[in-house]
């Protein structure tokens, strides 16, 4: 998978967010397989553990940083900016929230941010609604890549809206990776099965009771998905296909059955 | 003088850049970068740039997210 001038072996980003520790982030980074992992920018604080970006280099994966937080395209420029003087990447997952409780994206925001980045030469990775026109407007403004949601961040309620993830996915000439809302393996299998290009999860792995094993579970169900959509999906029907030919079937004539002449 | 340093008042000598300001507070430059009063301060300026009266400091670094 390739977006912008970068080629990837792995379909899944792991958000680092959540993960009680940093020895289990790093198990999970390694288990997941994944390349690239997200990173939030906050105040520095004096009496943190360790340090998440030696642990992350250790890894060997790249940093995408994100613009959490911000809920004006003014703030998350300049985040991004931040960013790129702290890891030296023009890379970001551009984030831009309208909304406390549901942590949508503000969708005029986000594109007046992502217009502004991607003219200061940023690679813009946008979080955005499943909206196929706004993710086509993202496009349009040169992002190199959409990332949908599929339900609420952290919600876990997989992909809600499956029609609207297809038109995203049909249209697109970027990458398009599902963002938000896997709970679990099979979300991410039918994400890819529908045509999404990666999978970036957070919640569902550092939160699960066994981040590493479902960091596992994931990464198989990404490839899982994939391998499924090459294959060439059956076509839905309304009633049963017997799978065993009914031609030779035995006939059981039985003592007490009345006697039938011999055809 | 005094100066806002992540949202807390902090008193400064006059002509401390921002280089000093991050060695005073003992961070290393790895993975950290400085905004004064909602302007990015490259890397490269970090010890030429002086810190004025009043300023506005944010000094950020990684965290878990996303």
């Amino acid at each position: 998978m390739r977006i912008g001038d970068r080629d990837f072996g792995s379909r899944l980003i792991l958000g680092t967010g959540g993960f009680p520790r940093l020895e289990t982030l790093a198990a999970a980074v390694r288990e997941s397989g994944t390349e690239m992992v997200t990173v939030a920018l906050r105040r520095i604080d004096p009496g943190a553990r360790g340090s998440l970006v030696d642990v992350l280099e250790d890894c060997g994966v790249a940093v995408l940083p994100n613009t959490a937080g911000c809920y004006t395209a003014r703030d998350a420029v300049l985040t991004a900016r931040l960013a790129r003087e702290a890891f030296a990447t023009d890379w970001v997952k551009l984030e831009v929230i309208g909304d406390e409780r549901t942590l949508l994206p503000d969708a005029p925001e986000l594109l007046v941010a992502a217009e502004e980045l991607v003219a200061d030469g940023f690679t813009v990775l946008p979080y955005t609604t499943d909206d196929p026109v706004l993710a086509r407007r993202l496009e349009d403004a040169g992002c190199a890549a959409v990332m949908p949601l599929g339900s609420p961040i952290g919600s876990g309620h997989g992909i809600n809206n499956p029609y609207n993830l297809r038109l995203i996915v049909e249209q697109a000439s970027v990458p398009v990776i599902l963002d938000a809302g896997v709970g679990t393996a099979s979300d991410a299998a039918l994400a890819m099965e529908l045509g999404c290009d990666a999978v970036l999860c957070a919640s569902a792995i550092s939160r699960a009771q066994d981040p590493v094993a479902m960091a596992r579970a994931i990464r198989l169900a990404v490839a899982a998905g994939l391998l499924a959509r090459g294959a060439g999906r059956i076509a839905r029907r309304t009633y049963a296909q017997a799978s065993t030919p009914e031609e030779g079937t035995p006939e059981f004539v039985h003592p007490s059955d009345p006697a039938r002449p011999l055809a | 003088m005094t100066i806002v340093l992540n949202g807390e008042p902090r008193a400064l000598q006059d002509g401390t850049t921002v280089a000093d300001l991050l060695r005073a507070l003992e961070v290393g430059e790895r993975g950290v970068a400085v905004a004064v009063d909602a302007e990015v301060v490259p890397r490269g300026a970090w010890e030429s740039f002086v810190v004025g009266d009043g300023a506005h400091v944010e000094v950020v670094h990684a965290v878990q997210g996303g």
